[in-house]
């Protein structure tokens, strides 16, 4: 398991078709770790009948609304989860 | 024995398209032995027995019962099976918490990720595109729709079933219900409070 919580990450911002995980809103956007949720087949082989070995670590990550909607216009404490396999995570430098 | 016991709706009776795609699927599914009718039937029942009630009954010991409430939080197919309901899916199941600082609300933008092995199948509207790209860009606005306003000052924070997770939301317990009794307490709660696009009411 790569990251903490409190670690900030970004989400990739790749472009794979088929059976992704990864919601196109979140690509590119910073986030949080919350928690590490465990580590699971990777959905994006089970979906082809494959074994989806070796498991890959999911994580708990938040972002701030205001960071992910221009115009968002809820109060800036708004936020939001999802859940994100690390290989769709970099570690994010520069942000506190 | 019928080759296909969906057959026979009757004249008149229009069928989608996809209903029409999803029944071939299903038929050549059988004819090829990848499926048997049996478990097809089992499916069926499985999905049958579960209804938001279920949810409702972990709302309602969770307001009763401090202890079984940090079961809940903590181990959500724990304390099902604690009640006696089977909630064995590969899916992990996760209670989130309603304080009078933050309102949770659930969504799967990618597709209808729902605690099914709990509460049974989504409500349609759960599983519209309206209602996912809706439900993560302007939450407040879609519980506005369903009747709901959080109070001022509270956070909300939605959650985007994009995984290996299942969420439910336990609700707050409704002011004035001191004197009622564990039944009475999961008559309020309602699918959708569940959900979290409201709350309960008296």
């Amino acid at each position: 398991m790569t990251f903490e919580p409190g670690d900030w990450v970004r989400v990739l911002p790749a472009e794979k078709p088929g059976h992704v995980r990864t919601p196109g809103y979140l690509k590119g956007k910073a986030g949080w770790i919350e928690s590490f949720i465990g580590a699971f087949p990777n959905p994006e082989d089970l979906a082809y009948g494959l074994s989806g070995l070796p498991e890959r670590p999911l994580y708990r990550v938040g972002f701030s609304q205001a960071d992910l909607w221009d115009g968002y216009t809820g109060p800036v404490e708004d936020y939001l989860y999802a859940d994100i396999y690390e290989h769709w995570l970099e570690p994010e430098r520069g942000t506190t | 024995m019928s080759d296909h016991p969906h057959e026979g709706a009757g004249s008149g009776r229009t069928t989608s398209p996809y209903t029409a795609r999803i029944r071939a699927i299903e038929a050549l599914l059988l004819e090829k032995g990848v499926l048997t009718e049996p478990e097809v039937q089992d499916s069926i029942s499985y999905m049958e027995a579960r209804s938001p009630a279920n949810g409702a009954k972990l709302v309602a010991r969770a307001w009763v019962d401090p202890d079984f409430k940090e079961l809940l939080l903590s181990d959500g197919k724990g304390a099902a099976s604690e009640l006696g309901m089977d909630p064995e899916h590969p899916a992990e199941f996760v209670v989130v918490e309603n304080t009078p600082q933050v309102h949770n609300l659930i969504v799967c933008t990618l597709c209808s990720c729902y605690p099914r092995a709990i509460l049974g199948r989504p409500p349609d509207w759960y599983k519209s595109f309206a209602y996912r790209s809706r439900a993560v860009r302007e939450p407040r606005a879609v519980m506005r729709e369903f009747g709901f306003e959080p109070p001022e000052g509270v956070e909300v924070v939605v959650h985007d079933s994009t995984a290996d997770v299942r969420y439910m939301v336990l609700p707050m317990r409704p002011p004035g219900t001191e004197s009622m009794d564990e039944e009475a307490l999961a008559g309020l709660v309602t699918r959708d409070s569940l959900v979290g696009v409201n709350v309960p009411r008296l």
